[in-house]
């Protein structure tokens, strides 16, 4: 039971953090390792509004995604676009963004450890586990993302335009569709997606300017062991290693500093079996 | 004429700049690096310690250096260790070639302090350590005396010490729980997984079964964990009323405010140096209530006459509570300066022969450096009652009070010790339901 809940939840803040960043790399093939910098900005900028300006947590939420996507889409028209032609241009160039905004948030709120109010206090117990309200407002988060992202490219024309770039960016040109533009709008998706999880996770963590780090490695992991780009994967693989921790945590408490090393073990061993992971397409050199 | 007088002026001026800038330039001062994680309040507290004993200093003259007098100058240097301990070899190497300093004063985490102490005996220069705690630091010197005599340990005392202070908390907490709610103790470790915890993890393993309290199991999360509710939630399976927490990380204000949150019924001792600081309530949102850890000051405790000066000048200074890295303060006030002025000189060796023979007062006890087992000088502080002790300290709504020690006896014979300003240990309501 104990490891059913803690894997449920963790699986669920993965998920959340993964679903963005296999959104932007499934549709414009950017890989975006600044998208946790960008989860960490909203954090802080959550922090500023709620605890320095004293505004309420939900408008601060709500001010904190809409800057941050705002501070995404500038930094996707001035880094990312210029140089999206050459993907391991783009990649040291998220990374240097990411590098970028953690310095920005140190100088102006030093290494010092913060953290914001929950926005729902409190806890219930089932089995004997005890569990946050706030987790189980993340989980239903995610829930509620999901089906907002599936319904936005399934039942959309936006949606249709951006698979259908995805699908072949070339075709999708000679069709009309202003390829550059959908790749704009879907980054600030993303982006959005991660001041979102910044808003919801926030209140369970600990700020820290280096706060992106972390997450960062077990994101990747999890989408690549969903297959690059596949959201489901993203979903079920989030699913999957969340367990894996769980279980390392209750079944090796001495080990427990383990269980990101045994996450990413698990994604090689499943990546050996079928290397474009589990929903993911095998790569052709040209579509 | 005017214009020749403009600038005859004008190269009387430009002279006397050069001449005082040449003086300037042959002032000789003392250069003291302090090294810390500046972006972190550890490497901050290094950096006001130090500047607050190089004013006071300054502000009397100097230090008399034989019948010269010299102006103490700080040259600050970030480690960067809490997040990159190979940035601190670069930060400790750059102290030594640009900087040229005289002496270093800082360092934080063991994995930082063991190749910048290396590089400072390299130059033997004379380096005191403000912040690791790990044994094999001072070893070192006693093991290769000639190479490593130029380290001497500033603060926190040893591991080894620390084990066995926090083993009294836990002796303290033990019998308050036995007393007020009747239950037999059960005992959780919960340690980052860092070098410095190791000694103390098995040292705890060994111990606690011996004081009589059942130990429960050992988890050991990342110090950077930012999420432990399936620690915790296995904790509180296990009916662990206990908690012996290890931690030096941001994993410490994670464990304290889920468990709070979460009313995990069991009272948090040991060591959580996010605890130690005055942001913590602030940091756990007040859920880091009852945690007591290990501390080197607490408002209002007094170890001696010397304690309440530094106190009440740090914090009308920097308006916070200062963590035990400010004991740069008492490395250059008590430890280096004295011994300058005894030897009348920079020289790194004489200063060495004369600290490591003397015992004397810091604000935080009495220092007195330890020989080891075959009678060659480790450079370690000494620990118990007359010498150095800590404290134990406990968040009580919102204020970090001492409770440790209280008429506590190192051993049967011993003296009680209390320090002036110790009070209760509290627990938590919700542990009395």
């Amino acid at each position: 039971m104990n490891i059913i809940i803690t894997g449920l939840i963790s699986g669920s803040l993965l998920a959340l953090l993964a679903i963005g960043f296999s959104l932007i790399f499934g549709v414009a093939r950017i890989v975006n390792i600044a998208h946790t910098a960008f989860y960490m900005v909203a954090a802080y900028c959550i922090y500023y509004l709620s605890i320095g300006l004293g505004l309420n947590a939900i408008l601060s939420m709500l001010i904190a995604v809409a800057g941050v996507t705002i501070i995404g889409l500038l930094a996707y028209k001035l880094v990312i676009d210029p140089i999206r032609e050459h993907e391991a241009a783009v990649l040291i160039a998220t990374i240097a963004l990411a590098m970028f905004f953690q310095e920005v948030v140190l100088q102006l709120f030093t290494g010092d450890y913060r953290s914001v109010d929950f926005l729902i206090q409190g806890f219930f117990t089932i089995g004997g586990n005890k569990i946050f309200y706030q987790q189980l407002l993340t989980f239903g988060v995610v829930l509620v993302i999901l089906l907002v992202v599936w319904f936005l490219l399934m039942k959309t024309r936006l949606g249709l335009a951006i698979r259908s770039t995805a699908e072949d960016r070339e075709v999708a040109n000679l069709m009309g569709m202003n390829e550059s533009r959908l790749a704009m709008i879907t980054m600030g998706i993303s982006v959005a997606l991660a001041g979102i999880t910044g808003a919801v996770i926030g209140p369970l963590m600990v700020l820290t300017p280096h706060m992106w780090m972390e997450p960062l490695i077990i994101m990747m992991a999890v989408v690549v062991l969903g297959g690059l780009g596949s959201i489901k994967g993203s979903f079920i693989a989030a699913y999957i290693l969340g367990f894996t921790e769980a279980l390392v945590v209750f079944l090796v408490p001495t080990g427990a500093f383990l269980k990101g090393p045994v996450a990413l073990t698990t994604m090689i061993l499943v990546l050996l079996i079928r290397p474009e992971g589990l929903f993911g397409v095998a790569f052709e050199e040209e579509r | 004429m005017k214009k020749s007088f403009v600038g005859w002026v004008l190269f009387l001026v430009a002279g006397l700049a050069l001449l005082a800038g040449s003086f300037a330039v042959e002032a000789k001062t003392i250069k003291i690096g302090v090294i810390g994680p500046m972006q972190s309040i550890e490497g901050r507290h290094h950096w006001d310690g130090a500047t607050m004993a190089a004013e006071e200093i300054n502000a009397k003259g100097g230090v008399q250096v034989g019948k010269e007098k010299m102006k103490i100058e700080l040259v600050k240097a970030d480690s960067n260790e809490d997040k990159n301990p190979a940035d601190a070899a670069n930060a400790m190497e750059r102290l030594m070639t640009k900087d040229k300093v005289d002496f270093v004063v800082g360092g934080f985490r063991t994995e930082a302090v063991l190749p910048m102490q290396d590089i400072a005996m390299d130059y033997k220069k004379i380096f005191i350590g403000c912040g690791a705690a790990t044994d094999s630091i001072c070893d070192r010197v006693g093991k290769d005396y000639d190479r490593y005599k130029y380290f001497f340990r500033g603060t926190p005392f040893k591991s080894s010490y620390l084990a066995r202070t926090c083993f009294a908390h836990v002796g303290l907490c033990a019998a308050v729980i036995k007393n007020e709610l009747k239950v037999p103790v059960k005992v959780a470790i919960v340690a980052e997984k860092l070098a410095w915890t190791e000694g103390m993890v098995k040292a705890a393993q060994g111990v606690i079964p011996k004081m009589g309290l059942e130990l429960v199991g050992t988890w050991q999360p990342s110090a950077l964990a930012t999420d432990v509710t399936a620690e915790l939630s296995a904790i509180q399976k296990s009916g662990a009323n206990l908690i012996f927490t290890i931690f030096s990380g941001s994993v410490g204000i994670t464990f304290a405010r889920q468990a709070g949150e979460l009313k995990i019924p069991a009272l948090q001792v040991g060591i959580n140096v996010e605890s130690q600081k005055d942001g913590f309530w602030e940091a756990t949102k007040g859920m880091g209530n009852y945690v007591l850890t290990m501390n080197t000051y607490a408002r209002g405790v007094e170890y001696n006459e010397l304690t309440k000066p530094f106190m009440d000048q740090y914090i009308n200074r920097f308006k916070t509570t200062p963590t035990y890295t400010a004991d740069t303060y008492a490395a250059i006030v008590y430890s280096l300066v004295p011994s300058i002025e005894a030897v009348g000189s920079l020289d790194a060796d004489k200063i060495v022969a004369n600290l490591e023979n003397r015992t004397y007062k810091v604000p935080s006890g009495v220092n007195k450096y330890e020989k080891n087992a075959e009678g060659k000088p480790t450079h370690d502080l000494t620990w118990g009652p007359g010498y150095l002790t800590s404290l134990g300290v406990q968040w009580q709504d919102g204020k970090l009070v001492g409770v440790w020690p209280n008429k506590w006896k190192a051993t049967p014979d011993a003296p009680e010790v209390t320090y002036k300003g110790i009070i209760p240990v509290k627990l938590p309501p919700w542990m009395k339901k």
